[in-house]
């Protein structure tokens, strides 16, 4: 266990930067998101929760697949590059990185999607523990722990220090670089901390969420339960819940004329969208309420169908603070309780 | 707030409507959901708070599709909204009993929580009976409390008026909660050189993450299908790209609302990202104020908009080359 005072941070960022990519929470305009650190980048650690999950660390939004050129008269097709550098991602709660590993089931399992699993392999998470969680929060429902987050380095903000806790291979070899900014601490103060934070997690108003009767074997009861009908109403089809979420992995595949080839890149997609899963054929999702069900249904029964029980959520409450109609899956999840659900 | 549940479950059991359309308590203190009621019993869970942002002009398209009238709840400023829907023939007149509800200023919990206020338990002083001065919150970190008009939407500062533009009846008082110019940010960025604006806007839009939560919200993007749903157009609505959405994506919805935007400020309360895409509109609503005479939409649901009218007073196309 090691610690480093909070105004040497910028320290530390410095020294990290100058070895590699650092992504870290930054306040620009106002808001709070993962980005590059710049010499001057104002970092926001004390906000709990970044507008967007960190997840574009690995998987961003947009990015090109490959590009198509014509040279005389052959077609040239180039690759993009897969990410060859390493990287850090620093602050990333225990939710979020959970998150990761949610997104991994997906992408790092046959066929594998190399584009993320070189990120994978040359990003290293640093997590932060979360001093002051929220009433928006319900990752103990899915198993994560806020006072402990399970990252290649641990950390805990405590009094002005950081404390600092490598946990895997990467993260020795990150404490390594950084060694002579960080000092020796004991681990008594993180442990009073990490009993604090699990004392405000248990005061949290979702803490005690039940998540029983959902899981990957009541398919067609839930599906074709009536709930649905009443519960997308208020939906307006935006995509806010889907870019927000830590675990939301849906993308699509387009091209994109560039007057003298083309790109084809992937972008996240959204099921909340109109031509989501749109193919030659048509719409399998016709309407907004198949829309709205299928991101719930996904979240809380095909994926735990597909992957040993494991849910799709992770609880940040990044939906719960951000949806303009004030729906979110926790909204979802009590529906089905007080209703009985399983129809 | 009683005597609205009261006056929907009398038009719901007389049956002169088939639903009301209003708010249901949400699960924290702070987010109702727009929601149907169409059984009296349902309205139990009814509520009108300070925490009704929501304009639920909108959601009436949709409404105006379904057997019988449906009771609507509109604030002062919801009410151009609808005006405006009825002239564009998006909303059925016919099909709703509009209940202007009263109004003391929308809250947008973001801002209270900007003040260092979490881990909310409880809200007291978000009722829409008392005077709405101060909010009070019980926390898990303690008590926090904060003026009310800290934690006002930014529409609210630059309140329209107390006044409903439609309606069938009215319950509650309404106050205006103007203290603010209205047109003042716009003309701060008017001074600025196109340098620093194109900056300006560049580094607000480049939060943008095309979530598209302005659009759907918004009133007056009612088109059945918008063009960046296009499979056919080239720039995907999916696509999160700055670049687009620094020069086209929010440009283009602002243009393509000029004229019949009433500055709900929808846009602005939805945006996740806290993008002022208000300002768009109220440049364009400056414009129209200065090119063609003052111009409220919504402020009736006959007058031709300034945009779609043509009079000879009208200023001519050299306008452009003459502002710069």
């Amino acid at each position: 266990m090691y610690k480093i005072a909070k105004e040497n941070l910028s320290a530390l960022f410095q020294m990290i930067a100058g070895e590699q990519e650092l992504y870290l929470p930054v306040n620009n305009n106002g808001q709070v998101n993962f980005a590059a650190w710049t010499e001057g980048a104002n970092v926001d650690l004390d906000t709990l929760k970044s507008v967007k999950s960190p997840k574009d660390a690995f998987f961003p939004q947009s990015e090109n697949l490959y590009t198509v050129t014509k040279e005389n008269k052959k077609i040239k097709i180039e690759p993009e590059a897969l990410k060859d550098q390493n990287f850090v991602v620093f602050g990333m709660k225990a939710c979020d990185v959970k998150g990761v590993e949610v997104l991994d089931k997906v992408f790092l399992v046959d066929p594998v999607d190399t584009f993320y699993a070189a990120r994978r392999a040359h990003g290293t998470i640093v997590a932060l523990a979360c001093h002051e969680p929220e009433e928006t929060c319900f990752c103990k429902v899915f198993g994560v722990d806020a006072a402990e987050p399970v990252a290649d380095v641990a950390t805990w903000m405590i009094d002005g220090e950081l404390y600092w806790k490598a946990l895997t291979e990467k993260g020795e070899a990150l404490t390594n670089a950084v060694a002579s900014l960080l000092v020796d601490a004991d681990e008594a103060k993180v442990e009073a901390e990490k009993e604090a934070i699990r004392g405000i997690v248990e005061k949290l108003p979702y803490s005690d969420l039940s998540l029983d009767g959902w899981n990957g074997d009541v398919l067609l009861d839930k599906f074709n339960s009536p709930v649905w009908e009443e519960l997308y109403k208020p939906c307006l089809a935006c995509g806010t819940c889907t870019f927000v979420c830590p675990t939301c992995q849906c993308y699509d595949i387009k091209d994109y004329d560039t007057g003298h080839g083309v790109k084809r890149y992937r972008c996240w997609d959204s099921c909340m969208y109109s031509d989501f899963t749109m193919m030659a054929h048509g719409n399998n999702r016709t309407s907004q309420m198949q829309r709205f069900r299928q991101r719930f249904m996904h979240k809380l029964v095909y994926f735990p169908a597909n992957n040993d029980g494991m849910y799709s959520c992770v609880g940040c409450g990044r939906c719960v603070e951000k949806c303009p109609s004030a729906l979110n899956i926790v909204k979802v999840i009590k529906a089905f309780e007080n209703q009985g659900g399983e129809m | 707030m009683q005597e609205l549940i009261n006056r929907a479950k009398e038009l719901l059991e007389s049956g002169e409507v088939a639903r009301v359309l209003g708010w249901k308590a949400g699960d924290l203190p702070y987010n109702p959901e727009p929601a149907y009621f169409e059984k009296a019993e349902d309205l139990k869970d009814f509520v009108y708070n300070g925490f009704c942002g929501a304009n639920l002009s909108k959601y009436m398209i949709e409404a105006s599709k379904l057997e019988g009238k449906t009771m609507v709840c509109l604030k002062p400023c919801d009410t151009y909204s609808f005006n405006q829907l009825i002239k564009e023939h998006r909303v059925d007149r016919d099909k709703a009993y509009i209940v202007g509800v009263g109004c003391k200023g929308k809250l947008d919990i973001e801002k209270a929580k900007k003040l260092g206020i979490k881990g909310i338990e409880s809200v007291s002083g978000a009722e829409m009976s008392d005077a709405c001065d101060t909010l009070t919150f019980q926390t898990i970190y303690g008590e926090k409390s904060c003026a009310y008009a800290d934690a006002m939407l930014e529409r609210c500062h630059v309140c329209k008026g107390k006044d409903h533009m439609i309606y069938d009846e009215i319950i509650g008082e309404s106050r205006d909660t103007k203290d603010a110019e209205r047109f003042a940010e716009v003309e701060m960025i008017e001074a600025m050189s196109p340098a620093e604006k194109f900056a300006f806007f560049q580094e607000e839009l480049s939060k943008c993450i095309r979530c598209n939560a302005c659009r759907n919200v918004c009133p007056a993007c009612s088109c059945r299908k918008c063009v960046f749903d296009s499979t056919k157009f080239d720039s995907a609505q999916k696509a999160n790209v700055d670049s687009f959405e620094e020069k086209m994506f929010h440009v283009i919805r602002a243009f393509h609302v000029a004229g019949r935007c009433t500055d709900c400020g929808e846009c602005s309360r939805v945006c996740p990202q806290g993008i002022r895409l208000h300002l768009f509109n109220r440049k364009y609503i400056k414009d129209i104020n200065e090119l063609y005479g003052e111009f409220q939409a919504g402020a009736d649901a006959e007058a031709r908009g300034p945009l779609t009218n043509f009079t000879f007073d009208d200023c001519e196309p050299s306008i452009v080359a003459e502002r710069g």
